[in-house]
């Protein structure tokens, strides 16, 4: 079998996903355009050697519509010999991606790739897709669906996570953010965002705020409390009779921020980087993804990261460093607890609750920010998750070269 | 039946059925209504139609009968006859004449959906008229349009309470909503109103109808719902939210509300046409189902049998009960007063003394003066109400009595004392009541002159509103005696179920098998939460643990107490260990904010005392949901089904009501001794064997 290796990464900063946001006034295909355009100057690359760009999008309606992937390879001038695909697999459309890209390298059927995703949520709504999971009575009675935010109370519930846990975890991530920030950790990935005259929009990610402590999280309110109260917690708690009741702690400020932001990596096969001249960065050693229980939801990551590593004959002790989606603080603390991982090898950078979750994109994003950490420290192998909405989960495990 | 006439080249449908005491939407009807309307539709001279009554309702809804009967033929036929009403009433919509329904009285169900399809609404302010889709409450949905007409009227979520719901609402509040399009003043200014619009409104569309090429009227493929269509971002979570309220309600056990968000959910976003056989679709399903059948089988034509007075002997002239004695003011005593003043009856309400006793009518003060307060009665009703009970210290006043009702405390001393009193007040021929919940009939008539006189009426507990009372029959009571209870109970319009004296009677030794199967489990180590939790989730009120504090633990010991020394229960009955060991610790239940839940000050909820967890560790290996659910479920079946084959209830019909209405047994079931032929005579029998082998002998079926 053929192997698959990452030869670059880039992504545009993360902007608040609201109409002050500032990337709100950029169009989802252009954030997207910047991403293939600048893996092309980067690399200098002959862009009639990619075989096809695939990119993740969860809302992929209105102007995320209609392949917003093949839009952009035309829109950022690549050949257009390039195919383009847009894929969705939710919060994890990004990573899925980069994982498809692979595989077709692996299959030894294509050669060069660019897989990564982009979401305007400022935009295009979350659930602008609607979805008959979402929106259809006998599939979300019978199977009891409820919002993301029930699920993660309802795991940190039945976990007995507490708020303060919670908060804790939330500021860490801002204060771990800042110092990458502070020491440039993402500055190989980030390229900054330019407005159509080029004046820079924004060149880091807008969401990292330094002020944040637990104190301030404390005094947020939580968010899904009410909304739970009206019905959806008893629908959810329909699969989980032992527990009494569900105990709301997530709020705005210990789960992942809405943002708007595209990134992109180029996979390809060694012959091609050879041909090309380019430098490999890592191999791709394996993935796994898997369906869990839907109304908890998103306690996937779990079973998924051990499909990947049991396939892959590894260990948790294997891998130096881990990165799993911040979609709701106790995710991780879940993550952790449940596979044994040491805190200190996991989102050492912060993640989703202090940088933002742009949905289609972040997955790729938390693989180049373990790419470039591993590159950092010189440490060698590193794991990716997410937890994914219908309850499922995704990983990848990647080899620094 | 439907009188055709025709005035100013209009005609006019007037429903007036004789046959039945209301207009109804059944065999007779819908064809007459389908020759009426197509006799308009064929007239060129009848340039528009108006649909009205000529009595005091318009159409009060479809006949359930006619529903019950299609309920076991094919579902495909059901689906042909359900297709038949759609499109009678969708031809109205498309004749090309403008239709106008001149509601002149209660509008219901399919009479509602008769209005719905006419190109306008005019109501009468009628003060008695209802309008509404009530069908949910039967466990059924609006089958002729109403699912999809209502929602395209006045939009999705505001058509939520009256599809989900059956809210009812008055032409005043159905015109707010925009239901009705215009009142009247009175039946010539409704008729004139309706000429009128029809006069101005030559050729009128449904908002959701357009004209296609050929000039046809049809369905718009993409009619735009007001407040937003299913998939619209305002709309579309409203669907997740109605399900989960619904699942919160209902549990699942009830399929009527879902299957009508489903019709909303998927009709509405296809044309009209298509929509109404989506409708039909759902109805056959939830029409045919078991839940449909128990809820029209028992509590709807089975309670209107049984306050007729299915189980009253026959050839015994009926009694007018006009005064009534009642010993003892406490709680069950002050109730029995209010019901009984409430329909008419001079009540004598006796105590120690004329303070306590007044004290006692002072509850039914408090209940009329709220009454006052909620608009349901005016003050000089609730006077005279009030007025009719006489509050005394003195037997003499009980004179005359056709009916006397002892409440006292469950103590057999005190209640043939207050018998050998009382009973000879009565007028001749007058019967003596004890309101027992446990003391056998037979053994309290011994202090009785006449024994043949004297009866249990079983009150529940809040007497005003709950619908049942329990009678019991002594050794020697006679049917003249259970005839003169029977006409007291019909008099205040509660529902009478007859059983025969033995331990517990039937409603409280079927309830106990409910609160002994939840404390069983918790003896056995199951997770007390999972038990409550199932207990709701079977369709019970309260969980058993929950509903045993309700009770209060020191009543379950003592009567648990009195069932060993009665040789009803075995010396080492689970109920009478577990409630002694919580008296013991002075944990009472609710009354002592302290049982098997802990009781903070409110606003805290209370929740399952963590002490359990010593007292019945948890057990390694926990039992399903489903599991726990069956035996708590299936012991009360099985205990209703051995008190029917001991004679202890005599008709399947009052096993089936007594056990909804007096202990909350789960309707969707049909009742405890229903729900054996819900889940399938063998397939019942061979459950019950199963659970006997795990669990003991007290699931082995009858």
């Amino acid at each position: 079998m053929a192997e698959a290796f990452l030869y670059d990464a880039v992504r545009t900063p993360r902007g608040r996903g609201k109409s002050d946001g500032a990337l709100y006034d950029q169009q989802p295909v252009r954030l997207l355009t910047s991403v293939l355009k600048a893996l092309r100057e980067r690399n200098a690359l002959d862009t009639s050697l990619v075989d096809d760009v695939v990119m993740g999008c969860v809302a992929p309606v209105g102007e995320q519509g209609a392949d917003i992937a093949r839009t952009a390879v035309l829109t950022a001038g690549y050949d257009p010999q390039v195919a383009g695909v847009q894929l969705n697999r939710f919060c994890s459309s990004g990573l899925e991606a980069v994982n498809t890209a692979a595989a077709r390298v692996m299959a030894g059927q294509e050669d060069l790739l660019i897989a990564g995703g982009v979401e305007s949520m400022s935009r295009v709504p979350m659930g602008s897709d609607g979805g008959a999971l979402f929106t259809n009575p006998e599939i979300i009675s019978r199977h009891r669906i409820v919002p993301q935010g029930i699920s993660a109370d309802l795991i940190a519930t039945k976990w007995g996570y507490s708020r303060e846990q919670l908060d804790r975890f939330a500021a860490d991530s801002h204060r771990k953010a800042a110092i990458a920030w502070q020491e440039g950790r993402f500055g190989r990935s980030v390229i900054p965002a330019l407005d159509e005259i080029g004046q820079v929009l924004l060149d880091r990610d807008e969401g990292i705020r330094t002020d944040t402590t637990e104190a301030s999280l404390a005094r947020l309110n939580p968010a899904f409390e009410a909304i739970g109260q009206a019905g959806l917690d008893a629908l959810a708690l329909l699969n989980y009779p032992a527990l009494p009741a569900i105990r709301h702690v997530h709020h705005a400020g210990n789960s992942s921020q809405i943002t708007d932001g595209a990134a992109g990596i180029l996979i390809g096969s060694k012959a091609i980087g050879e041909k090309l001249g380019l430098k490999p960065r890592a191999r791709i050693r394996g993935y796994a993804v898997c369906g869990s229980e839907p109304t908890i939801m998103l306690t996937g990551p779990v079973p998924a990261t051990r499909k990947a590593l049991s396939r892959n004959g590894m260990s948790v002790a294997d891998i130096d460093l881990f990165e799993i989606n911040e979609a709701f603080a106790a995710i991780p603390l879940l993550f952790m607890e449940e596979l044994g991982i040491d805190p200190a090898k996991v989102n050492v950078n912060g993640g989703a609750i202090a940088l933002g979750h742009p949905l289609g994109a972040t997955g790729a994003i938390l693989l180049m920010t373990l790419l470039d950490e591993l590159e950092r420290t010189g440490k060698g192998t590193g794991l990716a998750s997410l937890c994914i909405g219908g309850g499922m989960g995704i990983a990848t495990i990647i080899e620094r070269l | 039946m439907i009188h055709y006439r025709i005035q100013d080249q209009i005609a006019i449908l007037s429903w007036n059925m004789t046959s039945q005491p209301m207009n109804v939407l059944n065999d007779e009807s819908i064809p007459a209504f389908r020759e009426a309307l197509q006799k308009a539709f064929d007239d060129p001279g009848v340039t528009g139609i108006i649909v009205t009554s000529e009595r005091n309702e318009f159409v009060a809804g479809a006949d359930l009968k006619m529903i019950l009967r299609l309920n076991d033929k094919p579902a495909a036929d059901m689906f042909a006859f359900s297709m038949d009403l759609q499109r009678l009433f969708r031809s109205i919509e498309t004749s090309g004449k403008p239709t106008v329904a001149a509601i002149n009285g209660t509008a219901l169900g399919g009479g509602l959906e008769i209005t719905l399809a006419c190109h306008r609404r005019i109501a009468l302010r009628n003060p008695k008229a209802q309008l509404g889709l009530p069908e949910v409450t039967l466990g059924l949905l609006p089958g002729a349009g109403g699912t999809q007409r209502l929602p395209r009227l006045i939009g999705i979520a505001a058509a939520a309470p009256y599809l989900l719901e059956g809210k009812r609402l008055s032409p005043e509040e159905a015109h707010a909503a925009g239901i009705v399009d215009e009142l009247a003043d009175s039946p010539e200014d409704l008729l004139a109103k309706a000429i009128a619009w029809i006069k101005a409104n030559p050729a009128p569309l449904q908002p959701w109808d357009e004209r296609n090429k050929k000039g046809a009227i049809v369905g718009k493929d993409h009619y735009s719902v007001p407040g937003g269509g299913v998939q619209s971002p305002k709309t579309a979570p409203l669907f997740m939210g109605g399900a989960a309220q619904v699942m919160q309600k209902t549990h699942g056990n009830y399929p009527a509300p879902l299957a009508i968000l489903s019709c909303v959910y998927e009709g509405l976003s296809i044309n009209i046409d298509r929509a109404l056989a989506v409708e039909s679709r759902h109805f056959v399903k939830v029409a045919q189902s078991a839940v449909a059948k128990n809820l029209i089988g028992t509590l709807f034509f089975g309670q209107n049998e049984a306050n007729k007075g299915a189980s009253r002997p026959t050839g015994i002239p009926v009694t007018d009960i006009r005064k009534v004695g009642i010993l003892g003011a406490g709680m069950m005593g002050s109730g029995i007063a209010y019901v009984s003043a409430l329909a008419g009856i001079q009540v004598v309400l006796k105590d120690v003394s004329a303070e306590v006793a007044e004290k006692g009518k002072a509850y039914s003060a408090g209940l009329l003066e709220k009454a006052i307060q909620r608009g349901k009665s005016t003050r000089e009703k609730a006077d005279a109400t009030l007025s009719l009970i006489h509050a005394t210290g003195n037997y003499d006043d009980l004179k005359d009595c056709d009916l006397i009702i002892e409440a006292v405390f469950e103590n057999r001393e005190l209640k043939a004392e207050v018998t050998r009193a009382a009973e000879p007040l009565l007028r001749d021929g007058g019967v003596f009541s004890s309101n027992t919940s446990t003391l056998p009939i037979t053994g309290l008539a011994e202090a009785a002159v006449h024994p043949d006189r004297f009866i249990g009426l079983h009150f529940f507990s809040p007497v005003d509103k709950m619908q049942l009372v329990e009678i019991i029959l002594g050794k020697q009571t006679s049917d003249t005696a259970l005839a003169l209870a029977m006409d007291y109970v019909r008099k205040i319009r509660k529902t009478p179920i007859v059983v025969n004296d033995s331990w517990g009677f039937y409603t409280s030794r079927c309830f106990c098998s409910y609160t002994d199967e939840g404390i069983r489990l918790l003896r056995e180590g199951v997770d007390p939460q999972l038990i409550e939790k199932a207990g709701v989730l079977a369709g019970m009120p309260v969980g058993p643990l929950a509903v045993s504090d309700e009770v209060a633990l020191d009543l379950i010991y003592k009567i648990a107490g009195q069932g060993i020394k009665d040789g009803a229960l075995a010396p080492d009955d689970a109920s009478f260990d577990t409630a002694s060991r919580m008296v013991s610790d002075g944990r009472l239940g609710k009354k002592a904010k302290a049982g098997f839940y802990e009781y903070p000050e409110a606003p805290a909820k209370k929740y399952l005392w963590p002490g359990l967890a010593d007292l019945y560790p948890l057990a390694a290996e926990q039992p399903s949901l489903e599991e726990v659910k069956k035996r708590l479920l299936y012991r009360q079946s099985l205990e209703a089904q051995h008190c029917f084959h001991e004679g202890v209830i005599r008709t399947k019909l009052d096993a089936d009501l007594g056990s909804i209405l007096a202990w909350g047994f789960p309707a969707y079931l049909g009742g405890a001794l229903s729900m054996k032929d819900t889940v399938g005579e063998e397939a019942f029998r061979a459950e019950a064997i199963r659970l006997a082998e795990a669990y003991g002998e007290r699931f082995r079926p009858v």
